[in-house]
């Protein structure tokens, strides 16, 4: 791989941009690998990447039913924090967005990660309360976040409104190194150096079956043929269950739509990310000058990858209080994406009942930022088969023995 | 935007006039189940890409729960009919295997 450089631009300016190497290879499969990733999203890739970093398995095939990073990684609002209430939440978000503030320089891409800090808003004297209490814990944690004054927010983001007649600004729960990132070159960038390491990215192989002997997993049946394994990780966000079921066990999953949308390009006006938990939306602004806005799930089982029209309107009604200035912008697109919503809202990376084979999901509505931290503690537990200290607590017997990580409660409602 | 016939009071109802309820016909299990009954019954859902048997409430109409057949690959509804039964009736069924021939059946 030609590293990217300042130098690099300089030579190949040279041969007038004619010699940039393709990203990453579209190799045919191979009969077999040592390990065999579902879903060349984030989380998957990411997977993949730290297998060959941290553990040296480097034999490995991702697969991808569409486009890389077509998915939610390419669906998001791009957010990074890791202000969460309870400790193995914030232990891997937090790896997380440290994982982050270096992944550029670790990729060799740069993924934008922008530290522009992460306001949530309190609103209501219940959230002022409970956004202390994550700040007291977030404390503990070793993650810096602080609890703001209204004055203080106003001063970071002038164009709130902190003295809204239903929802005034209390305070906010602030997180200065949270942000956001360029969600195409996370997946991209991980890609990349995968391919570097050997690892083979095949896309539009869609899987139908997997194969099983003794209770072991063996190998999956695609669109482009049989693929033999000795380990396999199943990566899939949104079709967790439908993978699950080919594996033959159930999951504690219900996949919904989650939309978002982004507003007419307009001057910088805002340079930090703010969520109103409350009222249930979220928004910064992007590079190019759209308001990113997202708000809060369909509610029901769907598959289909857009969002309805209500959830537009219910999402900008709310936000509208908070920032007047929406009042005169005209939204220019919106879009969908497939969320994995557990039972308690947390994620699971676990061992399955099929022998050799894991399970990655449940990210819900929060996953774009968990990337790096989920990829580190997946790939640690397919390496050795046994869950690290970050995944451990996300195991699928929380379920039944009740031990929840219960973020629904902790982070309002958007995560 | 989804619209359902409320079963009990028959109106044409948008999504915003209903509040969603999750999977239906999920058997109970209690005090004297097994850990892993309780479990299924409480978290394990079958989220099926294609044909979902599910709980709806006319939130903001007659205020009655109801159950409703819809596909949640394209969204299309198959039926809605009272709760007060323990699988769907006869008449789905049928519509839903004359619109969809591979569909495996209601287990």
């Amino acid at each position: 791989m030609k590293r990217y450089s300042l130098f690099a631009i300089a030579r190949e300016a040279f041969s007038h941009h004619q010699g940039w190497e393709r990203a990453w290879r579209s190799p045919a499969p191979k009969v077999a690998y040592d390990a065999v990733i579902i879903g060349a999203g984030g989380h998957g890739l990411a997977t993949a990447y730290y297998l060959g970093k941290n553990h040296g398995i480097t034999n490995v095939a991702i697969l991808e039913k569409g486009w890389l990073g077509g998915g939610n990684t390419g669906r998001n609002t791009t957010i990074i924090r890791s202000n969460y209430l309870q400790d193995p939440s914030a232990a891997i978000y937090e790896k997380s967005r440290s994982l982050y503030e270096t992944l550029s320089q670790d990729l060799n891409y740069n993924v934008m990660f922008s530290p522009r800090g992460v306001m949530m808003l309190a609103q209501t004297h219940h959230e002022v309360r409970g956004y202390l209490r994550t700040a007291h814990a977030n404390a503990l944690q070793g993650v810096v976040t602080e609890f703001i004054s209204p004055a203080r927010v106003k001063d970071l983001c002038p164009i709130l409104n902190i003295d809204g007649p239903r929802y005034p600004i209390l305070g906010a729960l602030w997180q200065p190194r949270g942000g956001t990132g360029r969600h195409d070159a996370v997946a991209w960038g991980y890609a990349r150096a995968c391919s570097d390491m050997g690892m083979d990215i095949i896309q539009h192989c869609e899987v139908t079956g997997v194969r099983s002997e003794n209770g072991v997993v063996t190998g999956v049946d695609t669109t482009k043929g049989f693929i033999g394994t000795k380990k396999l990780g199943i990566v899939v966000a949104g079709h967790s269950g439908q993978v699950a079921q080919m594996a033959g066990f159930r999951l504690p999953v219900e996949s919904m739509a989650l939309q978002a949308l982004v507003s007419e390009p307009i001057k910088p006006c805002m340079d930090v990310v703010v969520m109103a938990n409350t009222v249930h939306g979220y928004m910064s602004q992007s590079d190019k000058g759209e308001m990113v806005i997202g708000g809060g799930t369909d509610g029901f089982n769907n598959y289909t990858q857009r969002g309805s029209f209500q959830h537009i309107e219910e999402t900008l009604r709310a936000l509208i209080e908070t920032f007047p200035m929406l009042s005169r912008l005209k939204m220019l697109r919106q879009w969908g994406g497939i969320v994995d919503m557990t039972g308690d809202r947390s994620p699971i990376i676990s061992k399955t009942p099929l022998g050799n084979c894991f399970i990655n999901c449940g990210w819900g509505t929060g996953g774009f930022k968990a990337i790096p931290g989920s990829g580190w503690a997946m790939a640690e537990l397919m390496a050795k088969g046994e869950p690290g200290p970050l995944a451990a607590a996300f195991d699928m017997g929380r379920f039944r023995e009740g031990r929840f990580i219960d973020e629904s409660v902790a982070a309002g409602v958007a995560h | 935007m989804l619209l359902l016939t409320c079963p009990y009071c028959g109106v044409e109802a948008e999504e915003t006039e209903l509040a969603p309820g999750g999977e239906a016909h999920l058997k109970r299990f209690g005090p004297g189940s097994s850990d892993d009954q309780f479990e299924a019954y409480l978290f394990a859902r079958k989220n099926p890409k294609g044909v979902h048997f599910e709980r709806w409430r006319h939130a903001y109409g007659c205020g009655k729960w109801f159950l409703a057949a819809r596909c949640t690959a394209t969204l299309e509804v198959f039926g809605t009919y009272p709760a007060q039964t323990s699988g769907p009736p006869d008449d789905i069924i049928a519509r839903i295997k004359a619109r969809r021939p591979d569909w495996k059946g209601f287990a």
